[in-house]
């Protein structure tokens, strides 16, 4: 009768011990909990609801801006423009590092407290570390109201024609 | 040297009142040494004192002179004990939501007894403390300190640079004023630069879009627990990893360079070592 030790088959070449598969097997398991773990501590901190600002407003009626004005709107964070070629809303967020730029009616300029940078009435770069001009924002007419959504940049040259 | 034969009256008594508070179960189970100047019992009291017990076993005189190290470290550490203690009385007063925030901070100005004296402790200990890390590192930079087997303690302080800084900036928006409100902005959309994750960071963040309630309750609760928290972990392997490299870098064996004279001290204990004696450190030299 063969002893169990002469059963025993002989190991190939990378073919691991039972337990050196255990071992990854737990290793493993630990390391997905783990990864589980992190990725859904983050996710809980992502907020599902949040309590701002509406992203999409009614400003008024458009025959109410007349042509060279420039409508300021700080708590909503956004410049109406009624240029010749028509309207156009633009972020008034500094694309610099995020301060809430102002309107200056008697220089008719756009400037920045917090560093300097200033914009002409069409959201232009001229003076200043801003970057980029303030982005243009979708401007539509609902029910003959402007009606502006500043999570929808659009091209710099897009303007509205009522 | 011999005792001297003739005992007072009052010696014998104050022999007795101290023989009645030490020889007893509860005193021995505290302090586990005896009192003699022997290097065994100077060496217990170091290391039977969680306080001394961040030294070596043997500590070189030079390692503990001002001009060494300046205490930097020390100092340091001391602020953020400060921060701690000044930190822990303002919460008492200090709400972290919009309406209460600003007015809070003024009411521990004008109105808490001593709010004003524990707010301004705790500004100037904060802006001490980003001083004294910043001055520290210099030190440790200009003394060669982070070279073997120093440099995983040189990655821990700077991980605790990080960990000032933002405890700092954290810190920054909680009075809920201009100031705050406009630093914090520009600080996030610093973040938001970054390219792919950064909108992402800065809305983790903020918890949101803007800097708001959600924004100032995260900061509040990063300044006063999560980083804290770090902080102290951070500080302990910081300090243990001091005590096992052999304590403060004094250079090399044999270094000959002279030591440097900023005519701070006395001389009485500064005389240089005899010629040829290599300077070593108790644990790592042996």
């Amino acid at each position: 009768m063969p002893l169990v030790d002469d059963l025993k088959m002989p190991m190939e070449e990378g073919e691991e011990t039972r337990r050196e598969f255990l071992a990854l097997l737990g290793t493993g398991a630990i390391a997905v909990a783990a990864l589980g773990t992190a990725i859904t501590a983050v996710r809980f901190l992502w907020p599902e609801v949040l309590f701002e600002e509406e992203r999409r407003f009614r400003i008024g009626r458009p025959e109410d801006i007349s042509v060279g004005t420039l409508v300021s709107l700080p708590q909503q964070k956004v410049y109406i423009m009624h240029a010749a070629g028509g309207f156009f809303a633009m972020s008034a967020t500094c694309t610099h590092l995020g301060c809430l730029t102002q309107y200056e009616k008697e220089n008719n300029r756009i400037f920045c407290p917090c560093h300097g940078s200033r914009f002409d009435t069409t959201g232009k770069v001229t003076d200043g570390p801003a970057p980029r001009p303030l982005p243009r924002l979708e401007l539509v007419v609902e029910d003959g109201q402007l009606v502006v959504d500043v999570s929808k940049p659009v091209a710099a040259d897009v303007v509205l024609r009522v | 040297m011999s005792r001297p034969q003739t005992t007072t009256k009052t010696e014998t008594r104050a022999r007795r009142i101290a023989s009645v508070l030490m020889r007893n179960r509860v005193f021995r189970s505290i302090f586990r040494h005896g009192f003699a100047d022997t290097n065994r019992n100077r060496s217990l009291s170091v290391f039977s004192n969680i306080l001394l017990h961040i030294h070596p076993v043997k500590v070189n005189v030079r390692a503990i002179r001002f001009t060494r190290t300046f205490y930097l470290g020390g100092m340091a550490s001391a602020t953020f004990g400060i921060l701690i203690v000044t930190g822990i009385f303002l919460m008492f007063y200090y709400h972290p939501s919009v309406p209460r925030a600003y007015e809070d901070m003024k009411d521990l100005e004008f109105v808490v007894y001593m709010g004003l004296f524990l707010r301004n402790l705790h500004r100037w200990g904060a802006h001490a403390m980003v001083a004294l890390v910043l001055l520290h590192m210099v030190r440790v930079f200009f003394a060669g300190a982070y070279r073997p087997p120093r440099e995983f303690n040189w990655v821990i302080g700077v991980l605790l640079l990080l960990v000032t800084i933002l405890l700092s900036y954290t810190g920054y928006l909680l009075p809920w004023d201009q100031l705050a409100y406009w630093g914090v902005t520009v600080g996030t959309n610093m973040a938001d630069s970054m390219p792919w994750i950064g909108q992402h960071i800065k809305f983790l963040l903020l918890g949101g879009r803007e800097v708001n309630e959600n924004a100032l309750l995260r900061f509040y609760v990063l300044h006063c627990v999560v980083l804290p928290f770090v902080a102290v972990l951070l500080l302990s392997i910081h300090i243990w990893r001091v005590r096992k490299d052999g304590g403060v870098y004094l250079g090399e064996a044999g270094d000959t360079a002279q030591e440097p004279d900023f005519g701070l001290e006395g001389h009485a204990d500064t005389a240089p070592p005899p010629a040829g004696a290599a300077w070593k450190n108790s644990e790592t030299d042996a």
